[in-house]
């Protein structure tokens, strides 16, 4: 679209508040974060109203336009965003749907995936996750050993992948298998977009430490995919893939275009307050408290820094000034300053986060719940250890680490075995 | 530095970074360590050329800013004086001429703001108190009415830069609120005495203020009411203080960075030990939320941002937390080197840690964040 016939962001924002108030469902400002992934029933309503959005012109703010998107700013979706915060949102759809999964897309996607598969994802019709991790290994993902092999045209998938968010209700997934044994390990590797509810692909879900069900493991036997599910190039899938967490990154760090409403992950980056520590703190009636008092200003100088940092960073890989692998700065920042606010409103809570009247869900519980899974933010895409080694290196071009499994074809490499279902299942 | 620079002000970046690099470099800036001013006068007003004291001057009073946002160009001062540690009045001056520009009568600003531009008057701000009064607010000084003049008395402590000021600007309780005066540094009855300083070349006194006669036509703004300009100038003061620390960081990081390339040790560069690179990567982490929250700061500033009170407050406690510790931490990788005196990292730990305390530490300013957070209801709060 011309830059003289896109809409200004006013406008755009004055039309985006009329249309909230008149479709969507209000949501108190300090209403806590949304349920767990794990519902089925989460995902149908967040579905729901996703088409809602569609059918109202609000689907895809930065997505192309050719592609069913609206194709405008990201100060568009930032005007949204703000209007946004007193209605439901599907949030869930955020990350990875959106912000990952049809951000990687449109970047790698040929015209006919794109315009067959943007709209539906933008509709709410599709629901994608992604399939990178493996039981063999996380961190090392371009040691995977799930693998397509060729059959005519088709492909052949087996293997085994996991930590994949409510793969049980999703639609569609992008799956990064090796198909070149013979080349070194990043050079054999293609992405695939594939159905999920298919033929030989088994589902299983996760119980987690807190007892959510949210992520899946999956086991592929035999599994068929066409060969226009091939993303990017045929063993040029490490690409694909490094793609893929750039936008993980800056979706978790809160700089993705593709998130629309609230994004949790990286609270505080979109300028909302973190009410969860004043309310504890008022809850208790420890307004008075020196220590307290120092905790909930932490945790807010937290929230104001990564805000900061977020618009640093992103306006930085935005004119080229910083490289684009800045974002593992602001993803490692926001799972640092997620593990330390965690541990305030642990403190915060006092005894009321570790026993509560039983069947009651209090601030102090969820206080004490959220501690148990301090470290997933740390861990999920891409853990801490990794941004670091991306920052040393890649940011600040100190020297590599050895690998023993540089330039080997991956056949020799040392690895762990393939997994298998567990048998009976 | 900011990553949005636009012509103008990169090119002002640069001719600073050249000025300062030939004109103060690290060795000029040690040669000063004994100088009882801490700077030399000359140097400065050549400085002020380059319109150092210029850009919060309002165009009327013969100053002005590159593109109408004259907080966000000092802070690009500001952060070059950092990576070199330089020397002089740069806060305290520009705080000065801030608020004379902003609320000083007609004759006060022709009287003074054409000197602070010229680099030939020096300002002091007199707002921190003894007993740990670092707010600006002035519980230190007093001043009453006897007819056309008021009379101070009191202690200010520490103030920088006082040694060789001009122009003090004082924050004094008054009968029914706040007042500022702009009292001349060579008044009957006013005291400086030195201070000694952790920083080699920022200078720090005690004035005293022993019935000191200013006459009403050098007060500056509102008579009872100035708690709002005081206010403001704390937070001009922090943001310049916070730009400052980002330019040393930057500076100390690069060249830590290259010393951990070049340095060996067991047969292979420091800099190959992931065990110094996930150091460094946090370190770096640091230092971009240092930056980030900085530009913040001086956004909410330049704007007059009802917010800018926890902004800047945010600000001075990441950093002050931050900044000591990412000097600390490079300390620590230069091994034994980095705690001679002939070595160049003592002069920005000595700077920064001044930063860390000088205007609030951490904790206070974390207090004050937790007054404006818990003070407000949560349906007031912005969504």
């Amino acid at each position: 679209m011309p830059d003289q016939a896109m809409e200004s962001v006013e406008s755009f924002r004055l039309r985006a508040r009329a249309w909230l108030a008149e479709h969507m469902p209000r949501r108190p400002l300090d209403a806590p974060p949304p349920d767990r992934a794990e519902d089925e029933q989460t995902w149908i309503d967040d579905r729901a109203l996703q088409r809602k959005l569609w059918d109202g012109g609000f689907a895809g703010i930065c997505f192309p336009e050719e592609y069913g998107g609206l194709g405008l700013t990201i100060e568009h979706q930032h005007a949204f965003t703000e209007e946004s915060l007193p209605y439901e949102m599907p949030l869930h759809l955020n990350v990875p749907n959106f912000s990952i999964l049809g951000a990687t897309l449109v970047d790698y996607g040929t015209h006919e995936q794109k315009s067959k598969y943007l709209p539906l994802l933008l509709q709410g019709k599709h629901q994608w996750v992604q399939f990178l991790s493996e039981p063999t290994g996380g961190s090392d993902l371009a040691g995977c050993v799930t693998r397509a092999d060729r059959d005519g045209d088709e492909w052949v998938l087996r293997g085994s992948k996991i930590w994949s968010t409510a793969a049980m209700s999703a639609t569609h997934a992008m799956c990064l298998a090796r198909t070149d044994w013979d080349a070194p390990k990043h050079r054999g590797l293609t992405m695939f977009l594939m159905e999920i509810h298919q033929p030989g692909v088994q589902v299983d879900p996760i119980k987690q430490v807190n007892g959510s069900l949210e992520f899946c493991q999956e086991f592929f036997d035999d599994v068929r995919l066409p060969p226009d599910s091939v993303v990017g190039d045929v063993n040029d899938g490490w690409t694909v893939a490094l793609t893929l967490l750039a936008h993980e990154r800056n979706a978790v760090g809160g700089g993705s275009p593709y998130v629309s409403g609230r994004n949790y992950l990286a609270e505080g980056a979109d300028g909302a307050r973190d009410l969860s520590s004043i309310a504890l703190v008022r809850a208790r009636g420890i307004d008075d408290d020196p220590v307290a008092r120092q905790l909930v200003a932490e945790a807010h100088v937290l929230d104001v820094t990564q805000r900061g940092l977020v618009q640093r960073v992103t306006l930085g890989m935005g004119n080229g000034k910083l490289a684009g692998q800045a974002a593992a700065i602001t993803k490692l920042f926001t799972a640092t300053s997620a593990e330390r606010k965690t541990e305030i409103r642990l403190t915060l809570a006092g005894t009321e986060a570790v026993t509560w009247p039983a069947g009651v869900e209090t601030l102090g519980r969820e206080a004490g719940e959220s501690f148990l899974e301090r470290q997933a933010t740390s861990l999920a895409g891409g853990s801490n250890e990794i941004q670091r080694n991306i920052i040393a290196e890649r940011v600040l071009g100190m020297p590599r680490e050895w690998a023993a499994d540089r330039d080997v074809p991956f056949r020799d490499v040392r690895r762990n075995a393939m997994p298998t279902a567990p048998s009976g299942a | 530095m900011n990553l949005a620079l636009g012509d103008d002000q990169q090119f002002f970046q640069e001719t600073t970074r050249k000025f300062l690099e030939q004109e103060m470099p690290l060795t000029a800036v040690r040669a000063l360590a004994d100088d009882p001013a801490g700077f030399d006068r000359g140097w400065w007003a050549r400085g002020c050329d380059l319109g150092w004291t210029s850009l919060l001057v309002a165009e009327a009073d013969g100053g002005g800013s590159l593109g109408g946002e004259g907080v966000l160009d000092l802070v690009i001062v500001a952060e070059e004086m950092g990576r070199l540690v330089s020397p002089g009045p740069l806060a305290p001056t520009n705080v000065v001429a801030d608020a004379v520009s902003r609320s000083g009568t007609p004759e006060l600003r022709s009287a003074v703001l054409p000197g602070i531009i010229a680099g030939d008057v020096v300002g002091a701000w007199c707002g921190a108190g003894p007993g740990g009064g670092w707010d600006g607010t002035g519980g230190g000084v007093t001043a009453r009415r006897d007819g056309a003049e008021f009379v101070l008395d009191g202690v200010s402590t520490p103030v920088e830069a006082a040694v060789r000021a001009d122009e003090l600007l004082v924050t004094a309780r008054t009968d029914g609120g706040v007042t500022q005066f702009l009292v001349p540094a060579g008044a009957a009855g006013v005291a400086v005495e030195p201070l000694g300083s952790v920083d080699l070349v920022r200078r720090y006194a005690t004035v005293r203020f022993d019935r000191v006669r200013v006459s009403d036509a050098r007060v500056v703004g509102d008579l009872d009411g100035a708690d709002a300009a005081v206010e403001r100038q704390l937070q001009l003061a922090i943001v310049l203080q916070c730009a400052e620390t980002v330019g040393a960081l930057d500076r100390v990081v690069e060249f830590t960075l290259e010393y951990l390339a070049d340095r060996n040790s067991f047969g292979r560069p420091l800099a190959s030990y992931q065990a110094i690179k996930h150091r460094f990567a946090d370190m770096k982490m640091w230092l971009e939320a240092c930056h980030g929250v900085t530009e913040l700061a001086a956004r909410a500033v330049q704007d007059d941002d009802p917010d800018a009170p926890e902004i800047v407050s945010a600000a001075a406690s990441y950093l002050g937390d931050h900044a000591t510790e990412i000097v600390q931490e490079c300390t620590q990788l230069h091994g034994g080197i980095g705690v001679t005196w002939e070595y160049d990292l003592h002069l920005y730990l000595r700077r920064v840690t001044l930063h860390r305390n000088l205007l609030g530490t951490p904790a206070q300013h974390r207090e004050r964040i937790a007054a404006l957070l818990l003070t407000d209801q949560p349906e007031a709060a912005r969504a």
